[in-house]
Parts: C-alpha cells; structure tokens; sequence
C-alpha cells in the first residue's frame, strides 16, 4: 500500500485516500443504522479491532498488517471496537433526518460533560460546525480511552471526526 | 542572580491516562538559598521545573543550561549538590535537607566549607 | 569447571533485558539482572499509549502496563535485580566489573552475558539548541509521564517520527500546547493513525522544514523555522517565527553499544536501525562466545521487537548453559521468531526486516 500524499504531508487522510482505500462509508451507511468507521490505512502489524469484536465484524487475518475489513451484516454497532483500536482510528457514525451522530475516542481533559455544547471538528482539527454532547462512557474495560457521543448537523457527517481540543487547559 | 519563576507550579495534578497525582512525602530542597517543596523519591531535576526554575547552570562563557537528555547520559543538568559540583540533577533523587545551588563553569569545592551541615 | 555454576548476567532492565532474565529463571538458570537506573522498566513506563500488533505481542495494552506486569513477573520468580548498579567493564572469561550505588565495587564471572543496554536519543545542533527549554522528546516524556512536571507550556516538536508525533500527543495530554511539528523530510516519518491523532487536535505539521535558530535572552522565547529544498538548504524567504517556550528534538536514536565494544564484539554500520552496533545471528549471539545483544543495542526498533528478542537470547542463553532441553529450545526458538516476523511486516516493519537480515546474513557467516 503505497503512502498517500495528504496524510504523509498534513498528517491526515483527505476524503479522497480514504475512500481510495475502502474506508470511507457511503451515504446509504450512515443512514441505514449507522456504521463503523475506520480509518487505518497503512499497513502495520496490528488487530485489536479484530479481537475486540464479539460478532466477529471484523476482519484482519493473517498477516495482521492486512488493513480490516468490516461485515456491516454482522455488525451491532456495540462500539467495543473503539476504544480497542490502539491507533484511535476508530468512530461509529449515522444519521437521522437532518442530525448526525458520532461516537468517537477521547483522551484528553477535561472530559466533555452531557448536554455540553461541541465544536465539531475535522481531521485538520479546523471547527466546521456545533453540535452538542450527548453522552460519555468510560467504562475500566475502555482502559482510559473514553467514548463520547455528539450530534452535529448532517451536511457535516463525512467531515466531523472528533471534537475541538481545548489547546493548554486541563 | 535573580530567576523569573512561572506563576503556578508546573505538576500535572490529573491526568487522562494516569489519573490522580498521588500524594507522597513532602521534602524540602534549598535552591540557592530558598526552600522549595519537592516530592520523595523524585529527581532534583523535576522538582526544580516544578518550581518554575529556568536556568539550572552556566557554562564558563556564561550560557545559561537547563536539560537535554532527562536520563543521565548527557550531563547538561549538573548542579553544585550540597557542596558538591557537577552532579547530574536528572538522576539524583531529592533528600530533605539538600542544597541544590547553580554552578559556573565546571563549579568549584570550595563552596563545601562554606556550607552549614544541613544533614 | 562447571559452567552452571556461574550465572547468566543480564545488563540493562528494559524490556529486553528483563524478558530474557524472565526466560533463564524460568529454565532454572542462575541469573543476575543488573540496571544503571533505581528503577528498572527502562523506557516502558512512560509509553502510556496502547500498544499495537496483535494480542500476544500485548496489543493494546498501555506500556506502563506491561512493564508492570513484567515486573511483577520477574519479582514473583525471585529473580536477583541488582539496581543502581553500572557495569564499567567486561573482561574475557566473561568477568563483569560492577560498580554498586557509586560506592562499591566487585567482579563476577559469567556463563553468558546478554547486553540489553537500549540507545541514546540523537541530538541536533543548530543556533540557540542549547537553551534551557530545548530537549529531546524523551526527556520530555520523562518529565510529563514519570515525574508529573511540564517542561513548558507551548512545545515546537522536531521530528516527526513516531517518537515525535506520540510525545506530542502526549504533551497535549499532560496539557501543554503544541504549536507545530517540523519535519526536514518531504513526507512525515510517523504512523497514519498516530499523526492524524495530532491533526485533528488542530496541531500543524510542516514537511520539509527545519529549525533555523531557536532565541532567547535565558531560556527558549521563539523558534525560526523555514522551509528546506530536496537537499536540505534554506530555502530563502521562508522564514517563519513560533511562539514557544520549549523546544522537543524527536531526530532519531542511537545503539548505546559502549559495553558491546568493551567486551570486543564485531560491530556493523546499519543507519535504517540507527548507526552502529554489534553483529548478532538469529539467536542473538554476537560475536563474542557467550555473549548476547538484545533490544535497541541491537538496532533501534520498538518495545515488542525487544522484548522478543530478549526472550530469544534468554532461550538460547539457558540451553547453552545446560539447563534446557534441545527441543524445547527449539521449539520456544520457533515460536518467538514467528511472532518476531509478523512485527516486521507491512510499510514499515519491512524496511526493519531488511536490515535485521543484513545483519544476522553477516553475523551467521563468522
């Protein structure tokens, strides 16, 4: 797999590698239940996203630098794969009407608190629209790495990828 | 020679990953004369950036040094400890009493007899 | 003279070296565990990320954590950890002088003597690098995970490795600001995922940059970067000023082979796994009998890539010392090369395999 050009220059992928390499959901998958998201497309040894499914959704294989591939039949949206994913490439996204959802990896503070208002950001980190926290869990089984939900205006489904860091502020 | 300390103390109280900073035993240290609080069992080095000091030596030419390395292998963090010069402060844990001062140059042992036994 | 009578040393409590120390004790082997430092760990307990590869390379799991849990183990096994001690001399016969708490010292003879000495982060010169507040990455990961301090408060971050691009996350962690990461190079050296972490927290990256000067009257007030050609020149007009109190040099590491050369074993230039270092075969031998090279001694790679290196040392290290069974060392031999192979495999680990095979084709023909 040959490196690509945005995410080797800015640091992340653009719209284009991602969907170069399979990882970027079409329209009908946000909207049907919602789907996963995974944004890993270099080939490293790595497959917790694999082991961590407990529909067997996902696939690495062998060799485990193969980049995963989702059954979206099989899949429950159950969000185990989030926190598991070392690399925090990870998110479940869908979309109802004219709201979308995102759940997302977070691991920094302050934790986001429900009911919050959200700057929702994309992968250069720029705030292209608000949304609003809806919940957080942080269970001990997501060893530290917190799961957050926010919902944002759809036109903004395939930009939004996390929220707004508050740079030096804890 | 005077040193501009940061306002608040430079420790990572809470932390994502990490959690709570853990209470330990208070030391105190002398830095150049004025007490500073320093946590037991940790390195002068990390006890002074808490403190907000900047400048930990200067070298003969007068350029002022802090840390490289971090590890003890690199020796840019020496200090005059009680008395002692070119102690690698990255490496060397606090103990109540001590007597970190900045050194000049290579630093000198003169300053040993100089100093009341603070042991 | 029985050689099971003396025991295997192990120098340097890292990853490797307490893996392989693990190994021998487990086959029933006399063995010392000696580190420098007053606690051992080496450089595991500040890598608080999850670590990747695949469940028994212990994906997943936070560094710190593994180092924890090999702790644990290598206390519950009793095996002797002598800390504060420095090795300052290997003679042959295997005579290892330590030098214990900067006080004491003694010699002891080895069977075997696995070198698990890790590498030194690389420094870069350049005007105004030695100001209080300029730093390699590792210190500063050391400040912030090991001892809770800040080093600063807005970081420039040179290099974008993956050294670079975690510690920066980390730093943004520890709630420190990071105003840019610089690479010389035309595309960033890091993992996708780990760069496009940093991104989206609104981090620039800059390729073919690099630090002109950093400035300030006592300490680092600002940084100049500027743009680089494909041969690395200034690139005139470019320059560009950063408001940063702290500079994090992440340029790369170097073996720390020091005791490698006192024992006199052969050593090989190798600038994919960071300059010089003893020759090793696929068992880790060097090429000095009985003696072992394993983790970044051997060719700067990663904590999983260590730590199965060190049990392969440990493995063989405990059948040539007569207290394991041919085929079992075999057969655990087999194993930890197989979960070797897989984490040098893809984009990255490919260019590593390359030269790890450079290096054992040389050391095997000796």
């Amino acid at each position: 797999m040959k490196a690509e050009e945005s995410l080797k220059t800015t640091g992340a992928p653009n719209l284009d590698e991602l969907r170069a390499a399979g990882m970027l959901p079409s329209v009908a998958d946000f909207g049907n239940r919602g789907c996963v998201c995974i944004e890993c497309i270099e080939e490293i040894p790595c497959n917790p996203c694999e082991t961590s499914c407990p529909q067997g959704a996902l696939t690495v294989g062998d060799p485990i630098t193969n980049l995963p591939v989702i059954d979206r039949a099989k899949c429950t949206l159950c969000g185990l794969c989030i926190p598991a994913c070392p690399g925090l490439a990870i998110t479940i996204k869908s979309v109802q009407g004219d709201r979308a959802r995102i759940r997302f990896p977070w691991e920094y503070l302050p934790l986001p608190v429900a009911g919050q208002e959200a700057e929702m950001v994309d992968r250069s980190g720029e705030v292209v629209c608000l949304g609003r926290i809806l919940a957080i869990g942080n269970p001990p089984r997501n060893n530290r790495t917190a799961v957050v939900t926010a919902e944002f205006p759809e036109e903004f489904v395939e930009e939004v990828i996390s929220i707004r860091r508050n740079h030096g502020k804890i | 020679m005077s040193d501009s300390r940061l306002a608040e103390s430079a420790r990572i109280e809470q932390h994502a990953i990490l959690g709570k900073l853990e209470d330990t035993d208070e030391v105190t240290v002398y830095f150049e004369g004025a007490p500073l609080k320093a946590r037991a069992g940790e390195p002068i080095m990390s006890a002074l950036i808490a403190a907000g000091v900047r400048v930990f030596r200067y070298t003969k030419k007068g350029s002022p040094r802090r840390i490289f390395c971090g590890i003890g292998r690199c020796t840019d963090c020496v200090m005059m400890v009680d008395g002692i010069p070119g102690v690698r402060t990255c490496v060397t844990e606090v103990r109540d009493g001590m007597k970190v001062e900045r050194q000049h140059g290579v630093g000198n042992w003169k300053a040993e007899t100089e100093i009341a036994d603070g042991h | 003279m029985g050689t099971e009578k003396k025991p295997a040393i192990v120098i340097g409590a890292g990853p490797a070296g307490l893996c392989a120390a693990i190994e021998l004790k487990k086959a029933g082997a006399p063995v010392i565990l000696m580190d420098e430092n007053s606690k051992p760990g080496g450089q595991l307990f500040k890598q608080i990320h999850k670590f990747f590869g695949s469940r028994e390379h212990k994906a997943g799991v936070r560094g710190f954590e593994i180092g924890k849990e090999l702790l644990a183990e290598s206390l519950s096994l009793g095996i002797d950890v002598r800390l504060k001690t420095e090795v300052v001399g290997i003679e042959k016969g295997l005579r290892v002088w330590a030098v214990e708490d900067r006080s004491r010292s003694y010699t002891i003879d080895a069977a075997a003597l696995i070198l698990a000495t890790g590498a030194t982060e690389n420094a870069l010169s350049f005007p105004g690098w030695t100001l209080p507040g300029v730093m390699t990455a590792g210190c500063a990961q050391t400040l912030i995970n090991v001892h809770r301090v800040l080093p600063g408060k807005k970081v420039l971050m040179i290099g974008s490795g993956n050294v670079g691009v975690i510690v920066a996350y980390q730093l943004m962690q520890a709630g420190a600001e990071v105003v840019a990461v610089i690479e010389a190079l035309p595309r960033l050296g890091g993992y996708g995922v780990h760069t496009a972490k940093v991104r989206r927290a609104g981090v620039p990256f800059r390729s073919a940059t690099t630090i002109v000067r950093a400035e300030g009257a006592e300490s680092v007030e600002r940084a100049i970067v500027a743009k680089v050609d494909a041969n690395f020149k200034l690139i005139p007009g470019t320059e560009e000023v950063l408001d940063v109190d702290t500079i994090c040099l992440a340029v790369g590491l170097t073996p720390s082979i020091e005791l490698s050369c006192l024992a006199g074993c052969e050593q090989i230039f190798v600038p994919e796994l960071g300059g010089n270092m003893p020759l090793h075969d696929e068992y880790m031998r060097s090429s000095v009998e009985s003696v072992y090279t394993v983790g970044d001694i051997a060719g700067v790679e990663e904590a999983s890539t260590a730590m199965e290196e060190g049990r392969l040392a440990g493995i063989h290290a405990a059948w040539s010392m007569g207290c394991m069974d041919e085929a079992i060392m075999r057969e655990k031999t087999e194993e930890t090369m197989g979960r070797l192979l897989s984490l040098r495999q893809g984009v990255f680990g490919q260019k590593r395999f390359a030269a790890k095979k450079r290096i054992v084709e040389k050391g095997a023909l000796r």
